[in-house]
């Protein structure tokens, strides 16, 4: 087989491996078929590789420097992926997917890097459409490095989760953009030079840095959201770079649809994705215990009686949040569901779109405690339920169950909430009366048929397991 | 504008379109393991690292397309097998091998 004909081969190997990655996508819709989806994805990544190995194999440029490069790589990387994803606990999934961007923003950027280098070297002229991917394929893949490693940092505790104020940030960004700028018009004019484009990897690694830090630890998922249609982007303006067609239709897709589920995350969060970008608002979440009077009195309730009311309920609605995966009480809440089920007790669960710290991170939470996914209900599917339910069950979870949210003027004003207050009775598992991540009190608790069990999450649930045990 | 960049600028703006088309449907039950394939999906900068290792000459060459391979083998083999190990915990009915809990 002549080499053409090898080539066009590999062409079509790749232009099904796109196609895999798009169907694959498409079956990520249910339950059900996601898993296959996953696997027909991976199938398309390995024929992609390896039609890229045979490509080079029978172009003759490669060397047997070049395999080794390849398998060190590889062996090294690989070795690093299949560790860490074999190993980390579900809750740390986010700083997970967010190291795994850090990594293919930074490819994504040496390739440009690379490519550029080659022709500043041979001292030869490069086309500006060449010039202009290289330069934007640099800037984004730059601040998705270090703006991926910083958010990582700050979920896994490594860096401090609350906002980090940099005296004079604005002007630090305003004078990194002016660089990035001024040297991107040098190059663009024709100029070739390495010194250069080093300004532009120096400043956007810093605006990496910038950007991330000032960001608290609560809209983290929206910025991984955001970040990992950065590294999309990244990686589509390498292909652009190399004129190679799979990695501009796999970037193009990761980077739209990465954009989606950031927009989807910041209007469930009641907030503009520009908004959090500015960023310096929400810190972590009201763990530090700021005890405030919740505008009116409050009802206090023993595991006890909760139990009991629990126990002898037709209907209970679980509502987990934010403060459930905090204290790792998933196991606790299937154990207490289960308990309830076996009384006949019909048991549900009510997942608000950004329960947990990545959207749709508590139905991962919730589905490796083993419970099925057919119980946990969606915001839209279970807000009709609450009025004939008869417990409300709320662990860990505030503001997404503030009524106040209905009435404009409050922070949380036009936020989707879920309707808890409609339900015939509400049991509230809370460590203290500290406010949520919108920094005001929660109207449910105020209310009359809501009982407080002040408890952290995972002892709460642990009594009401014993007690309703004991029944 | 030559016809090479036209033709992969059409790409490009198909494939933004089939992303937006494919996601949108996505219940949020799975918005984390969808964002965690597309994580890996974007993994496909391995095939660009491959293509760089191969005209690698200069020290500062080698070096860089060394990081390159292993930071999107990295992205490829992490990213795939976490989303696989997220999804197959998704079950109708859990055979609920309660032993197993090993997290304190």
């Amino acid at each position: 087989m002549d080499f053409e004909t090898i080539e066009s081969l590999v062409r079509l190997s790749w232009l099904l491996a796109a196609s895999f990655f798009v169907i694959g996508l498409m079956r990520m819709n249910s339950p059900a078929t996601a898993r296959n989806g996953n696997l027909l994805s991976a199938a398309g990544m390995a024929i992609a590789v390896v039609g890229t190995a045979v490509l080079l194999l029978a172009g003759g440029e490669a060397e047997p420097r070049t395999w080794i490069i390849i398998a060190v790589g590889i062996a090294v990387g690989g070795g690093a992926g299949l560790y860490t994803a074999r190993t980390v606990k579900m809750t740390a999934m986010p700083q997970l997917v967010s190291l795994f961007n850090a990594v293919g923003g930074g490819a994504a950027a040496l390739i440009a890097i690379d490519d550029y280098l080659r022709f500043a070297n041979a001292g030869e002229s490069v086309a500006l459409e060449t010039t202009i991917f290289v330069v934007l394929d640099v800037i984004i893949g730059s601040i998705t490095f270090t703006g991926s490693l910083i958010a990582s940092g700050k979920l896994q505790g490594l860096i401090d989760g609350k906002p980090i104020m940099i005296p004079g940030g604005r002007i630090i960004t305003a004078a990194l953009a002016v660089a990035t700028v001024v040297a991107a018009v040098y190059l663009f004019a024709g100029n070739v030079s390495a010194p250069v484009l080093l300004v532009i990897i120096a400043a956007a690694l810093i605006f990496g840095v910038t950007m991330v830090l000032p960001i608290g630890g609560a809209d983290m998922p929206v910025v991984i959201s955001l970040l990992n249609s950065f590294t999309g982007t990244a990686v589509a303006m390498a292909g652009f770079v190399l004129g190679n067609d799979v990695l501009i239709i796999a970037g193009a897709l990761v980077g739209a649809s990465g954009a989606i589920l950031t927009k989807l995350m910041a209007d469930a969060m009641n907030r503009s994705v520009i908004n959090i970008m500015i960023g310096g608002f929400g810190g972590g979440e009201g763990t530090t215990g700021a005890v405030a009077g919740a505008g009116g009195s409050v009802r206090e309730v023993s595991a006890d009686d909760a139990a009991i009311q629990l126990a002898y309920a037709d209907s209970v609605i679980v509502v987990p949040g934010y403060g459930l995966a905090v204290a790792q009480a998933q196991h606790a809440v299937r154990e207490l569901a289960e308990l309830l089920e076996d009384r006949g007790v019909d048991v549900k669960y009510a997942i608000h779109p950004v329960a947990g710290r990545m959207p749709g991170h508590m139905n991962v939470l919730l589905a490796e405690a083993n419970v099925p996914y057919p119980q946990l209900k969606e915001m839209e599917d279970i807000n009709p339920e609450f009025p004939r339910c008869d417990v409300a069950l709320v662990v860990g979870a505030n503001d997404v169950t503030n009524p106040a949210a209905r009435r404009p003027g409050t922070p949380v004003s036009g936020m989707p909430i879920l309707d808890v207050d409609q339900a015939k009775s509400i049991i509230v598992i809370k460590r203290s009366m500290g406010r949520g991540y919108a920094g005001i009190d929660n109207e449910l608790y105020a209310n009359p048929k809501t009982g407080m069990l002040f408890a952290d999450a995972k002892d709460g649930l642990a009594s009401l397991v014993t007690a309703v045990k004991a029944l | 504008m030559n016809p090479e960049l036209l033709a992969a600028l059409t790409v490009f703006v198909l494939a933004i379109l089939a992303g937006f088309a494919v996601i949108s449907k996505v219940p949020a039950t799975l918005h984390t393991p969808l964002m965690s394939g597309a994580n890996s999906i974007h993994g496909i900068v391995l095939v660009g690292s491959m293509i760089i290792a191969a005209s690698a000459e200069d020290p500062l060459s080698i070096a860089l397309s060394l990081v390159a391979v292993a930071f999107s083998t990295m992205n490829v083999v992490g990213g795939y097998v976490v989303t696989d190990r997220m999804l197959q915990m998704f079950k109708k009915k859990p055979v609920a091998p309660k032993a197993e809990k090993a997290e304190g």
